[in-house]
């Protein structure tokens, strides 16, 4: 394999994007940034890829006009996946290992508060049984919670100090939509939103972008001291059967930890949309007792659709360039109830010896 | 680490039809993944990384419709990748599949590209009136139809080049068993005559609204040389321009041309006319034949039309285009580029039966999306590539 490190991350986290209705005068800035970051330019980009949805945007070919915030003259070598950031990031990663490229930008976009989140997310699942009864995204996340309350695996209390840490975390994260915990008396004091979960168990809704920047060798070692090396990517996908898998399991995010060495991992920034998800993370990947999850707040503080899995790999990523960690570890999730998982390991040292 | 030879060893279709209601999504995929699984002679069990591809969600009404049918696409348990540009997007899929394997990452990578049009209404999900977009509502018919004005103008071609494309590719398409449209007799009068659309494009120059899916596994060298025939990939590319900048040439799109300098670069080919023995050319409407010939550099500019008015396109011409039927005989368009892709595989191959051309060595798989800005295309070959 060869060595490729995140080097540009930029993101939008807001509660609604004011002003106008499209992602694309979002994305300029934020690739403004990249370019900043990097020092590059747009000649200096070997491959792009994207990540949106059609169904968020409410309209086909979301993604055609989002490459026009690139300016694609001349012509560009790219591609979009209709998935989260970290996917994009993905395919680009993959694209690099070819050989053909030594760069890649990738980028992702959604605009939740065009609609009702929970209800455009219930055309996810299987549109010839479940679609039509319109199980809603925020009732699925309830019913795995009460799995797991049920199985003695977590309880209330368990879910509000998740939401406590990310809340107070994010104090500390500017780009938080949502931020400053209380106490986790006052959290279960709250009144319930879909049983067992209260407001803060549940992500905000939330518009963004983000963009991350990958390069290889000494490309990578040009644009920063310290890169922050992928030396693990793994991801699979479960069945979508929610009465046929059990809930309190992911076993996806099981199967790409089980593919990686997460020894020494000091930071998990987990994309959990609702707290419970956490804990179930948090076992799946077999984390130490130790390991800081979500310094940034996580999505319990703002989570972009399409953006908020990539966002904690650039979140992840910022710490290794800061020098204030040497390894840790980015998740994304897709899919009702943690279906799709995807698990990349971040580390400062490449691995490799004399390299 | 340089790139990885990857090759085809399994092509499977549906039979492509208007409206397939004995099968779901997810039947409809399955059609084609056994029937490639099959031809590869493996299981879903040997099977690494599964990679998807479609059109517009809105197309069927589902969103991510690949987390609903990753079980029936045999992907639980696997890494799944879903991608989508658009109606060049059946390309990009086995591209992006190629390169999982070209990669060194996955040995075995099965990809499926699908379109389900009768379960909803392209027609309503290309027309969102969106704000700040000139609202064309005129279906890709009317979109393409004054590219079409514009070539002819530029290059001077009779009227009747369109019509010659749409006959060819019928009359192929009745060799081709998984073909949906099947018209015995279609002649370049019988195009003539048919209704006018959109001018200069007539009803008989345009593609249908099919259901249908193609699946290709793609192997690395050594799996590979457990196949009796394998097509190898020689070369892939994908190259986007913006929808509307103003020096934009729509008619020869710059994407294209740089997409195919850099293919054939990669594939060692210096002369394409004379090197291709067969290609497979995203052409929705009969006049894209000629258009793309001239802009991937089988004939120069101006002289495309001539190398289809004088039969050499044919299947005993030489260079024989759209042996299958093309995408002016089936149009599942999330499956379209794939389908191209698939079909110059099976040239390669030996295995296109009735429309195989003889002795084909190399092919060309071609598709393009939006507003002809979005253009995936490969080079497959009966022999391993020396370059």
């Amino acid at each position: 394999m060869r060595d490729v490190a995140v080097v540009g991350f930029a993101q939008r986290q807001m509660p609604d994007f004011d002003g106008s209705p499209t992602c694309v005068e979002m994305l300029v800035p934020i690739l403004a940034e990249c370019y900043e970051q990097t020092g590059w330019t747009r000649r200096d980009v070997g491959f792009w890829c994207s990540g949106s949805s059609d169904y968020l945007a409410g309209r086909s070919f979301s993604f055609v006009q989002a490459v026009d915030a690139i300016g694609v003259t001349p012509p560009i070598n790219e591609s979009h996946v209709e998935m989260d950031l970290a996917w994009a990031m993905y395919e680009a990663w993959i694209k690099i290992q070819t050989g053909e490229v030594n760069t890649a930008l990738v980028y992702a976009f959604g605009k939740s508060s065009a609609g009702v989140l929970r209800r455009t997310l219930a055309l996810q699942l299987d549109p010839y049984t479940m679609t039509p009864l319109w199980p809603d995204t925020v009732s699925l996340a309830g019913l795995q919670a009460r799995a797991g309350i049920d199985a003695g695996l977590w309880d209330e209390r368990a879910m509000a100090e998740v939401a406590h840490r990310s809340l107070t975390d994010a104090e500390k994260n500017d780009h938080a939509i949502r931020k400053g915990g209380s106490s986790v008396a006052d959290l279960l004091a709250r009144p319930m939103y879909a049983d067992p979960l209260r407001k803060h168990d549940c992500a905000p809704v939330t518009d963004g972008a983000a963009a991350l920047v990958l390069a290889a060798g000494d490309r990578a070692r040009d644009v920063r001291d310290r890169p922050a090396w992928i030396t693990g990517l793994s991801h699979f996908v479960d069945s979508p059967g929610l009465g046929t898998r059990d809930l309190t399991r992911a076993p996806s995010a099981a199967n790409a930890a089980a593919r990686l060495d997460l020894d020494g991992v000091e930071v998990a920034e987990l994309h959990a949309p609702f707290s419970h998800q956490e804990l179930v993370l948090r076992r799946e990947l077999g984390l130490a007792d130790d390991v800081r999850i979500n310094p940034s707040g996580g999505a319990l503080a703002g989570n972009p659709m399409f953006s908020g899995g990539g966002i904690r790999i650039g979140e992840t990523a910022q710490r290794i360039w800061s020098g204030e960690i040497g390894k840790g570890v980015g998740h994304a999730t897709s899919g009702a109830a943690l279906q799709q998982n995807l698990l990349c390991v971040l580390d400062a040292d490449n691995g490799r010896v004399g390299a | 680490m340089g790139k990885q030879l990857a090759a085809v060893v399994g092509i499977g279709q549906t039979h492509h039809r208007a409206k397939r209601q004995d099968v779901s999504m997810a039947g409809l995929c399955r059609e084609a993944i056994d029937r490639a699984l099959l031809d590869a002679n493996l299981t879903l069990d040997d099977i690494d990384a599964i990679v998807v591809g479609k059109a517009p969600d809105l197309f069927e009404g589902v969103m991510m419709p690949e987390l609903f049918l990753a079980e029936s696409l045999g992907a639980a348990g696997k890494p799944l990748l879903r991608v989508h540009t658009a109606g060049s997007v059946g390309g990009s899929t086995a591209i992006v599949a190629a390169s999982l394997v070209q990669s060194g990452v996955h040995r075995r990578v099965l990809t499926v590209a699908y379109e389900k049009q009768s379960e909803s209404n392209a027609m309503w999900a290309l027309s969102v009136p969106l704000p700040f977009n000139m609202p064309v509502h005129a279906g890709a018919g009317g979109y393409f139809a004054p590219h079409v004005r514009s070539y002819i103008r530029r290059s001077g071609a009779p009227t009747h080049v369109g019509a010659v494309v749409a006959a060819k590719d019928r009359t192929n398409a009745l060799k081709n068993p998984y073909a949906h449209l099947r018209h015995e007799g279609t002649t370049v009068e019988s195009v003539l005559a048919s209704t006018m659309l959109w001018d200069p494009i007539r009803y008989d120059e345009t593609c249908p609204s099919s259901d249908g899916a193609c699946a290709l596994v793609v192997v690395d060298e050594d799996t590979a040389a457990a196949s009796p025939n394998p097509a190898w990939i020689h070369g892939t590319v994908m190259r986007s321009e913006s929808t509307s900048a103003a020096e934009r040439d729509q008619v020869n799109p710059l994407a294209s041309r740089d997409a195919a300098a850099y293919l054939w670069k990669q594939a060692g080919i210096t002369d394409p006319f004379a090197q291709i023995d067969a290609a497979e050319i995203y052409v929705p409407f009969s006049w894209f034949e000629p258009m793309w010939l001239e802009s991937l550099g089988f004939a120069g500019e101006g002289e495309g039309w001539k190398l289809t008015e004088s039969g050499e396109t044919a299947m005993t011409g030489r260079l024989p285009v759209n042996c299958s039927g093309g995408v002016l005989s089936s149009n599942p368009i999330g499956a379209s580029g794939m389908l191209r892709f698939g079909e110059a595989a099976l040239q390669v191959r030996g295995a296109a039966g009735e429309h195989q051309v003889d002795g084909a060595r190399r092919a060309l798989g071609h598709a393009y999306g939006g507003g002809s800005q979005f253009f995936a295309m490969w080079v497959v070959g009966a022999d391993k590539p020396t370059s």
